[in-house]
């Protein structure tokens, strides 16, 4: 007996049909064919679903039981949180939601590290005796040294399983690494799957612009990760789509503004284009220069409304001003929004 | 009056040598900020371009023996940051302001644990924001000071950009500001909301407060209860991301809508339960809280 199970970045396959398991060869094949390469659709990927270009074959186990295990930062209290239920297998996330009590929760000590205690206080509590209960105290001592030294931000194992004879297994695992640490880790570069990832975040991330795709239809770039969330809020507000999320930073380059544009464009759903900056360590000329030069590179097809704010504002709205590009000039971010919105419900008749 | 910075800060500048760095020291002194010492790690006794008037060390032990700094700020890469952080909680700093972005989460994790444990007096601000303004006294950070005006808000914000954008146009009503804190977006930093709320309570030169928060974790609805339960002067609010897509990153790494907690929604119920006015959109924060107290 094995179990088919589709590789994409995103859960709930089981639900989206990427998960079979076949008793006999035979099914085994039909299994396969079925599943891969198929466009799977789940809870996590969108509508338009993920191919799946890669499979896991597993054995099939005596399993006892199925767990759910997940380590994340908690907030709160500033601290990495090892949570484990007996409820695994299923959507951990209704069992957070309608049965807190049912989710144990211990700790990481920052300067100790994970104590072998926890993990018996934790087998205890899950149910889990004599070797699985030995098992999952060596288990978790791995896995918290693996979450700290390979800078983690999520790691969960769902299910986590016991075998009839004593053993505690992982039979899957969705692991995030910390952006931040990335350079810690160069290796971690050499797994990328492209095929996985957006080519426009893609692109972003080359440029170390914070980027991510959405459905509307206004493109959006915007200083500062709070006023780019603010940006795309009131563009729904007054009743128009933001067609991403961008977020040049604070230290943007000219080459950087230019770059962010040319993402911008080269999406066909973009009927309008909203810059919204506030300059702080971002001057305004900057913003300006980049936005002259991408739209001489790359021509402009579409309305296009700056709103201009903060540091070196006068030379930045003269620049564009001079530019004889055909630029709306917004005097505040409520009157950018209205009017790029506007102008995306014109361009799209 | 105001709150954490003001005419009796001396600041020191962690990582002064640097272009970030010297860049925003410079306006600080502008702003008439005053910069007592510069800390480069084997750059100590020359001097940075512009800045020749402040003498540079090696450590911050000589920025507080040598020139009486009190306070820090730090604009040192990522990589060297924590390490920044405590060697200003151990030199006797009483004030840190991190600006320094992209700090990995396990750094964090080990300073907060240490500072809590051997350093529960010292206040730090950030990491990954604005820094800390009080209008017309003392600069930290990042900000155009230009915008600010002194007066009576005291503004906290988890974002930097839209702490700019509450400040101008606060300062377009008339209404200057007390201090404006940018507690930064990171998933472990330091004051948060109800630090800082706390502080614009009991401060008499506060009478009113503005704070802007955002999808993410639950300091929001904490800080709700805390202002129902401590503060008395009037309070608006703004919470971004009301529109953003469950499960995404939005720039900060604490901004992420997971497992049901932290969504707009929830923050912006719970801070109306508390009394709290809540701007609909970010254009109309200044409006709201003049509407509040005029």
């Amino acid at each position: 007996m094995v179990v088919v199970k589709a590789q994409i970045h995103a859960g709930g396959r089981g639900k989206g049909g990427g998960v079979k398991v076949a008793k006999t060869r035979a099914d085994a094949e039909e299994a396969v064919k079925r599943i891969f390469g198929m466009q799977l659709v789940t809870p996590q990927t969108g509508p338009a679903g993920k191919k799946v270009q890669r499979l896991l074959v597993e054995q099939g186990l005596a399993i006892d039981h199925e767990f759910y295990l997940g380590m994340l930062l908690d907030r709160a209290t500033g601290r990495v949180t090892v949570m484990a239920s007996r409820e695994g297998g299923m959507d951990i996330e209704e069992v957070a939601a309608t049965h807190p009590e049912k989710i144990l929760k211990e700790s990481v000590d920052p300067g100790l590290g994970w104590q072998d205690y926890q993990s018996r206080r934790l087998a205890k509590q899950l149910g889990m005796t004599g070797g699985a209960a030995a098992s999952l105290t060596k288990f978790l001592r791995a896995l918290t040294r693996c979450y700290d030294d390979m800078d983690c931000s999520l790691l969960e194992i769902n299910p986590l399983v016991t075998t009839k004879d004593g053993q505690v297994l992982a039979l899957d695992a969705k692991i995030n690494f910390d952006d931040n640490a990335l350079y810690r880790h160069p290796e971690l570069n050499d797994w990328r799957d492209p095929s996985e990832e957006d080519a426009s975040e893609t692109e972003a991330k080359k440029w170390d612009l914070s980027f991510i795709a959405l459905e509307g239809n206004i493109g959006c770039m915007v200083n500062g990760a709070g006023l780019a969330m603010s940006t795309m809020d009131i563009i729904k507000y007054y009743g128009g789509q933001p067609a991403n999320f961008l977020d040049v930073g604070g230290g943007a380059t000219a080459e950087k503004v230019t770059a962010a544009f040319k993402i911008i464009t080269s999406d066909p759903e973009v009927k309008a284009i909203f810059v919204n900056i506030f300059g702080g360590i971002m001057k305004c000329d900057t913003i300006a220069t980049g936005v002259i030069t991408a739209v001489k590179e790359v021509g402009l097809k579409v309305p296009l409304v700056v709103r201009l704010e903060g540091t070196n504002v006068e030379l930045g709205k003269k620049m564009l001003a001079e530019s004889g590009l055909n630029i709306v000039a917004a005097a505040d971010m409520a009157d950018g929004a209205q009017k790029v919105v506007a102008a995306a419900k014109g361009g799209a008749k | 009056m105001s709150v954490l910075v003001g005419y009796d800060t001396r600041l020191v500048v962690q990582g002064m040598s640097g272009s970030t760095g010297a860049f925003h020291t410079k306006q600080a002194i502008e702003y008439g900020t005053r910069v007592v010492a510069g800390v480069t790690p084997g750059k100590g006794g020359s001097k940075v371009a512009g800045l020749e008037q402040i003498p540079m060390y090696d450590t911050v032990d000589e920025a507080v023996q040598l020139a009486g700094a009190n306070a820090s700020v730090i604009y040192v890469p990522p990589p060297a940051a924590a390490d920044a952080i405590l060697e200003a909680a151990a030199a006797g700093i009483e004030l840190i302001i991190t600006i320094t972005e992209g700090i990995p989460a396990r750094d964090m994790v080990r300073v907060k644990s240490i500072l809590d444990r051997d350093y529960p007096y010292v206040q730090t601000v950030g990491p990954n924001c604005p820094g800390v303004i009080t209008p017309g006294q003392c600069k930290i950070g990042i900000m155009p000071g230009y915008i600010h005006k002194p007066g009576g808000v005291g503004v906290v914000s988890r974002s930097g950009t839209l702490t700019y954008e509450i400040v101008h146009q606060l300062s377009t009503l008339g209404l200057g500001q007390s201090t404006a804190i940018g507690i930064g977006g990171d998933p472990v930093k330091g004051m948060d909301f109800i630090d800082a709320l706390a502080l614009f309570a009991d401060d008499p030169g506060t009478s009113s407060i503005f704070m802007i928060g955002e999808i993410g974790g639950d300091s929001e609805e904490r800080a709700a209860q805390f202002i129902k339960d401590n503060v008395k002067k009037p309070v608006g609010a703004f919470i971004g991301g009301q529109t953003a897509p469950p499960g995404k990153r939005m720039g900060h790494a604490g901004a992420i809508i997971s497992g049901g907690k932290g969504a707009a929604a929830d923050k912006i119920a719970a801070l109306k339960a508390a009394g709290i006015a809540v701007s609909p959109t970010p254009a109309e924060m200044g409006k709201t809280l003049a509407a509040l107290i005029r």
